[in-house]
């Protein structure tokens, strides 16, 4: 059993420091109160910052607790934020799986779908912004309850309601099937929403690791699956990378 | 062998981007980075030109490492860029004299109003195209040569060079004092006022009008053009292609037909219809262009309305404001509420570009009453983008006698999906989202492909075109026209704000 991590338990000072008297402290207040170089009391100020828990003056320099503390558990990433970050990803994924794609996050129980791109054959589709997905019956949802424990828990005390006969309607089922999403990373789902209809998703998650959606690819389950309903593993691919590189972006001060 | 790509850098109004492509004409990787803004006075818009000279010099490295790709499997590079805005720099030293002067600049708002009265100010739109006003470059590098001592000599004698974004690029990855190439590209060159748009010369009335030393202006060349090879940041990538960003989206959207049209929404919208071998003059306050221009061939022309403020907007009600911590979140606030609750406004934060041109106009809320909250302020700025693009439409529309029935948008705001949502209601049309939003850049990539072989020809380019979402018109059409009434009364409010008055009037046109 490893022992504390310094730098945490440092972080957790500051912000400690932060939340007391004026809330407004200069760099070398901060390090002289904390005992820390002012390189070191940087460092963690300059991560504290990035991930929103510290703000800095623009014009006097000092520093405050951010905003994102005030609501740490409620909304941590915008949704019309994500897609914005994510659209060129999304694009590329259409482009190279042939399929459509959606971007979805948890809301009230279900998968808000935020973003999606038609299948790129150019025939009349329908445009789903702002959708309900089934969190247990697709594969966007299916990755949304497997990093998310509290999720899982209230959609065990609902009733899981079929769909098709391929819907995991058992929670013991369900909870065995999202022990190998966390293994693989990444979701599949065959009829299990519609009949005919296939998907592929994975996790987006914010720096540090925190899964905030998923982005999935899917179609005719004939086109999505080689056999007994296996995803193909150039799609599984795609997915993974584009889910990566709408991560890598969510890192990126834009 | 190795596969190969093109790469395109597009330096914009608030970052330049280096995007690498593949064949099918699909994103490999992206690298950006954003330059300061600044604004010494009211009205003044300037940039560093060396700090996005250093972005290229970071950006292109950066995507080739993330493609996970080297120079050589790069076969062109093609170049597009905010265009008008430009920079004057000492050829033997390569240092700016001064800040680049941007698009949105209105420092020569006092000067443009004086020489319009001037002998020859009727014939300016005759040969250039464009009406006289601060947004083109000419005024802006007039002010300049008055301002600063010594510069008209320095630039008769041939030692200060004036560029637009492509051009300063172009010299500096090409050696810069070191034998760089001294040219731009026909969309550029149309944009300074200083080309006549029917020769694409550098046009001596013009010259005299303005008083501009001829020395110190790049050579035309066409947007597809070998240009050379570079020598600076990543050497050995032949530059095919240069041309301006609303030409690139242009060209990205592959609208090749004549009458097709395209609406690319940035810090400002630029709506573009390619006119074929057609000069159509606007009586709409519409702007002639150069479409683009194949090697070789004659000059595609193109008509543009141009909307100075619509990016910018959201980016104010961010920066300014503070109502919102990024861009996208002015959707999830507009979404508080159900409609503007009678909030309107109207960003002439540099005067009103198409069709009305008043550079006198400044910008307004108007409507407010206690039930008013900052969603509704949300929701009137993206209502503004969406009624200035119909403004532009109509009289797109009237020049032509013809109603387009679909719209094609691209750009960073077309992932506002409530945005897209108003401009299908308030226009009553689909709007059409390709598969690459990033279509600048794809339009810049395509060119060079093209003038390489990478891709073989247009038709090839076309079947790379996909439709990523498509949003259909759902407004009641009373209240659409009530809502268009409504912003028109808005607008006539903005007029002749900024005192002394110079207004161009559209009548002119």
């Amino acid at each position: 059993m490893p022992g504390p991590i310094q730098s945490i338990e440092r972080a957790a000072a500051m912000l400690r420091l932060l939340a007391r008297g004026s809330g407004h402290h200069g760099l070398a207040e901060i390090a002289a109160a904390l005992g820390l170089a002012k390189g070191t009391a940087h460092g963690i100020l300059r991560t504290l910052q990035r991930v929103e828990f510290v703000e800095q003056d623009q014009s006097t320099g000092r520093y405050r607790l951010g905003a994102a503390l005030l609501h740490l558990g409620t909304s941590y990433l915008d949704a019309n934020e994500l897609r914005s970050r994510s659209i060129n990803w999304a694009d590329t994924l259409a482009a190279r799986s042939g399929h459509e794609v959606r971007i979805g996050m948890h809301l009230d129980g279900a998968v808000l779908v935020v973003h999606h791109v038609f299948r790129p054959d150019d025939t009349m589709q329908t445009l789903g912004i702002g959708g309900m997905l089934p969190l247990h019956a697709t594969a966007l949802g299916k990755v949304l309850l497997a990093y998310d424990a509290g999720l899982l828990a209230t959609i065990r005390r609902a009733e899981l309601t079929s769909l098709t006969r391929r819907t995991i309607v058992r929670p013991s089922a369900l909870e065995r099937v999202l022990a190998e999403v966390r293994a693989a990373g990444w979701a599949s789902e065959a009829e299990e929403y519609m009949p005919g209809e296939a998907g592929i998703a994975a996790p987006i998650r914010m720096p540090g690791g925190l899964v905030v959606g998923a982005i999935g690819i899917s179609g005719a389950v004939d086109r999505i699956c080689q056999t007994a309903n296996r995803p193909r593993q150039a799609l599984v691919d795609h997915v993974c990378h584009a889910a990566e590189a709408v991560s890598r972006s969510l890192a990126t001060d834009n | 062998m190795a596969q190969r790509f093109v790469m395109a850098i597009d330096q914009g109004t608030t970052s330049t981007r280096c995007i690498v492509f593949d064949s099918n004409a699909r994103l490999v990787s992206v690298a950006q980075r954003e330059h300061r803004r600044y604004s010494p006075r009211p009205g003044w818009v300037e940039q560093d030109a060396v700090e996005i000279w250093r972005n290229v010099d970071r950006i292109m490295p950066q995507a080739l490492r993330d493609a996970g790709i080297g120079a050589d499997q790069v076969v062109a590079l093609g170049i597009t860029n905010q265009r008008e805005t430009f920079v004057v720099w000492d050829r033997h030293t390569g240092a700016p004299v001064g800040r680049a002067i941007v698009w949105e600049d209105i420092r020569t708002e006092e000067l443009v109003a004086e020489m319009a009265s001037r002998p020859g100010a009727d014939e300016v739109r005759d040969r250039c195209g464009l009406p006289l006003a601060t947004y083109f470059s000419a005024p802006s590098l007039r002010w300049l040569l008055d301002d600063v001592p010594d510069l008209r000599d320095r630039a008769e004698r041939g030692d200060v060079l004036f560029g637009t974004m492509d051009t300063w690029l172009i010299w500096n990855l090409t050696g810069g004092v070191n034998g760089g190439l001294h040219v731009t590209d026909v969309t550029n060159a149309s944009r300074t006022m200083l080309m006549n748009i029917m020769t694409q010369q550098w046009d001596p009335e013009l010259l005299s009008f303005f008083d501009i030393p001829r020395r110190m202006l790049p050579e035309i060349r066409p947007t597809t053009e070998i240009h050379g090879r570079t020598t600076r940041v990543v050497p050995g990538i032949e530059i095919a292609a240069a041309l301006g960003d609303q030409h690139a989206a242009l060209f990205g959207q592959t609208c090749f037909a004549e009458g097709e049209t395209k609406c690319t929404y940035g810090t400002g919208s630029f709506l573009l219809m390619n006119t074929g071998t057609k000069l159509i003059r606007s009586e709409h306050g519409l702007l002639t262009t150069i479409g683009y221009q194949l090697g070789g061939e004659p000059v595609t022309y193109a008509l543009e309305g141009s909307i100075a403020v619509t990016g910018s907007l959201v980016q104010w009600f961010r920066d300014n404001l503070g109502l919102i911590h990024s861009a996208p979140e002015i959707e999830t606030l507009a979404r508080t509420v159900k409609d503007n609750g009678g909030c309107y406004i109207v960003p002439a934060f540099s005067g009103l570009f198409a069709p009305h041109w008043h550079s006198e106009a400044r910008g307004l809320i108007v409507g407010l009453t206690s039930y008013i909250t900052k969603g509704h302020l949300a929701r009137a700025v993206l209502e503004a983008t969406a009624w200035q693009t119909r403004e532009v439409v109509d009289a797109m529309n009237a020049d032509l006698g013809e109603r387009a029935g679909v719209l094609r948008v691209d750009g960073g705001m077309t992932a506002d999906h409530l945005l897209m949502q108003i401009i299908a209601d308030v226009l009553d049309v689909s709007v059409m989202r390709p598969m690459v939003a990033e279509t600048v850049s794809l339009g810049a990539a395509y060119a060079a492909g093209l003038a390489v072989g990478y891709w073989p020809d247009l038709a090839g380019l076309r079947r790379n075109w996909h439709l990523a979402a498509r949003w259909t018109p759902q407004m009641d059409p009373r209240h659409r026209d009530e809502e268009y009434a409504n912003w028109k009364r808005a607008v006539e409010l903005t007029f002749g704000w900024a005192t002394p008055r110079h207004t161009v009037d559209s009548g002119q046109f």
